[in-house]
């Protein structure tokens, strides 16, 4: 087996707003003095003239964000998810989402991985807060490869887009030749009948290692990629949920408003089954290491795994 | 336009906000008739704008800070030519174009969407750094409103702009000393502006809101002022023009009835006749 390579995805965002800027040069990049943190250093240090910091003023930073994007700029606004989501909310809901202006929203630091900064820090509440925005699209890569393909996908399309981007190093598992990104289409990566895991982000990975610990069991897990949580692929997982009967979402994230809600809206509507989500119980995270807080929390592979098991009844 | 033809023009804004304001039953007149000699003077003077173009690309923009002063834009709008006068009566209503609070995607010449105080002034920001970015000579301007000075963000917006030195953007203070809960000074005030202004790097021109030979000089100042933004504290006197509004913090948010709007129209009529007799 080869070694598995292993990168951030804030280190993708910035290495793929450095490529896209060269590509489109009404590209521009704004940060509130975190740009070593959120990566975009990279992007600063090729185009000088197209970065803008901010300062320590987020609720700023997404007005001025919306007024570069009237002019026929892109801007990306770059923050911890703490406070692109969670600060910055309001603004974002009515200077970007309301006028529906075309400003990308890239928020680094999501999630209990931010690790030792503690629950100050760790943003468990950006997906439920940015998808109740009408019309923002939501996105939540699962490695290198998905990140990098999502901010292309969110230069390319017209209108507010939030991406939710990792501190931590996480497994690059999207490296293949046929591998596809689209807004909204969520990926079947491993077929089974006994039951469905809806993954998103970094969970994806444990999502799939759990699904080989079951398969030792002789539980056949199928496990689909929701990269998009706003539009939700919701064809995808009423068909899995129809032939599996059995639903377990797995999210770097609050249980409260995230995928597992959004998962669950979309059977409720369309095909009730038992639902089990799993992510943050509606608790604060704690200062710990990436790996240690993803253990307690059980969202590596090893939780993601006993969590089904015990769904099942098994 | 001279003096008295934008006096003139004043006094028909000011008609269409009592017109609209009542027609909605709600709505906030008081701060839009505060403003109403600086819409017109912006609109029918100041800025490079073509009504039958209201997205030209080269045109100078104008953000409506204080948001729910919408009925004052509007009138001024609709004046100008964006669209028919007689709209201004579906202010608010459902399936009407002219909501509550400017917004971007309906109203023909709002340059963008307000009503949540303090945000407006960080997307004219925006606008004037962007316009600099790209090389572009337009100018942008923004009235903040005096109470949403409170707003922290205001002073965001404030120091990044005096920090990037931003002399393509006109900052307009309505400062007509009144809020909801009653006098800035009672409430919360942001006193001193001057001084706050000016240390976040700003120009300074007070002006009397009501004055166009002041408006008009105030502009021109701003205009020629290179290397830091400009703001215009203007000070003005809420309710402008209608005898029983002016000044009255109770005219800040309400709409006059039947009987009150003839009284607000007829002190509107007698202005404009005594104009028409210069």
């Amino acid at each position: 087996m080869s070694e598995v390579i292993k990168i951030a995805t804030r280190e993708s965002y910035g290495n793929a707003l450095k490529e896209l800027g060269a590509e489109y040069p009404n590209l521009v990049v704004l940060d509130a003095d975190l740009a070593a943190a959120t990566k975009t250093g990279v992007f600063k240090k090729a185009f000088p003239e197209r970065h803008i910091d901010c300062g320590i003023a987020e609720c700023n930073m997404m007005g001025i964000a919306a007024g570069l994007s009237l002019t026929g700029l892109i801007p990306f606004a770059s923050s911890f998810a703490m406070f692109a989501a969670g600060r910055a909310f309001e603004q974002v809901r009515n200077s970007i989402g309301y006028p529906h202006l075309n400003v990308k929203i890239g928020a680094t630091h999501a999630g209990i991985t931010v690790g030792e900064d503690g629950a100050s820090h760790q943003c468990n509440e950006d997906i439920a807060l940015m998808r109740t925005i009408p019309g923002m699209v939501v996105m939540c890569p699962s490695d290198d490869v998905e990140a990098k393909a999502a901010v292309r996908a969110a230069v390319e399309y017209v209108g507010p887009v939030y991406i939710r981007f990792g501190r931590a190093a996480v497994p690059v598992i999207n490296d293949r030749p046929d591998y596809k990104f689209e807004i909204g289409k969520g990926v079947l990566l491993r077929e089974g009948k006994d039951v469905t895991i809806v993954a998103t982000g970094i969970c994806v990975d444990s999502a799939l290692t759990a699904a080989e610990m079951l398969a030792a069991d002789g539980i056949s897990a199928e496990v689909i990629n929701i990269h998009t949580i706003k539009p939700l692929d919701e064809d995808i997982i009423v068909n899995s949920a129809k032939k599996t009967g059995k639903v377990v979402t797995v999210e770097e994230h609050s249980v409260i408003g995230g995928l597992g809600s959004a998962v669950c809206d979309a059977l409720c509507a369309k095909h009730p089954v038992p639902v089990k989500k799993l992510g943050m119980q509606d608790v604060f995270g704690e200062s710990g290491s990436a790996a240690a807080l993803v253990e307690k929390y059980k969202l590596d592979g090893k939780g993601v795994y006993g969590d089904v098991k015990a769904f099942l009844g098994k | 336009m001279t003096n008295l033809e934008l006096q003139k023009m004043a006094n028909e804004v000011r008609k269409g906000i009592v017109t609209a304001t009542h027609a909605a039953k709600c709505g906030h007149p008081g701060g839009s008739l505060s403003a109403a000699d600086i819409y017109t003077y912006l609109y029918f003077e100041e800025m490079n704008i073509d009504p039958k173009n209201p997205k030209m690309e080269n045109r100078d923009r104008f953000v409506l800070s204080k948001g729910h002063t919408a009925p004052g834009l509007y009138a001024t709008l609709a004046n100008r030519g964006y669209f028919p006068v007689e709209d201004l009566t579906t202010l608010r209503k459902l399936g009407s174009y002219l909501q509550g609070h400017p917004c971007l995607q309906h109203v023909p010449g709002v340059d963008m969407s307000s009503g949540s105080l303090g945000q407006g002034i960080s997307a004219a920001v925006g606008m004037a750094l962007g316009a600099r970015m790209q090389g572009k000579d337009y100018r942008v301007y923004t009235l903040i409103g005096d109470g949403e000075s409170e707003e922290g963000q205001v002073w965001e917006a404030c120091m990044f702009a005096g920090h990037r030195k931003l002399d393509n953007l006109c900052v307009i203070l309505d400062y007509n000393g009144l809020q909801i809960d009653g006098k800035l000074e009672d409430v919360c005030s942001a006193e001193p502006f001057e001084d706050k202004f000016k240390a976040f790097r700003f120009h300074v021109i007070n002006i009397d809101a009501h004055d166009f030979d002041q408006i008009r000089a105030a502009f021109k100042e701003a205009r020629e002022t290179k290397g830091q933004p400009t703001v215009i504290i203007a000070h003005s006197l809420k309710g402008k023009g209608v005898s029983f509004m002016e000044g009255s913090i109770e005219w800040h948010g309400k709409a006059p009835n039947d009987e009150q709007y003839a009284i607000a129209m007829a002190d509107l009529e007698k202005v404009g006749e005594a104009l028409c007799q210069k």
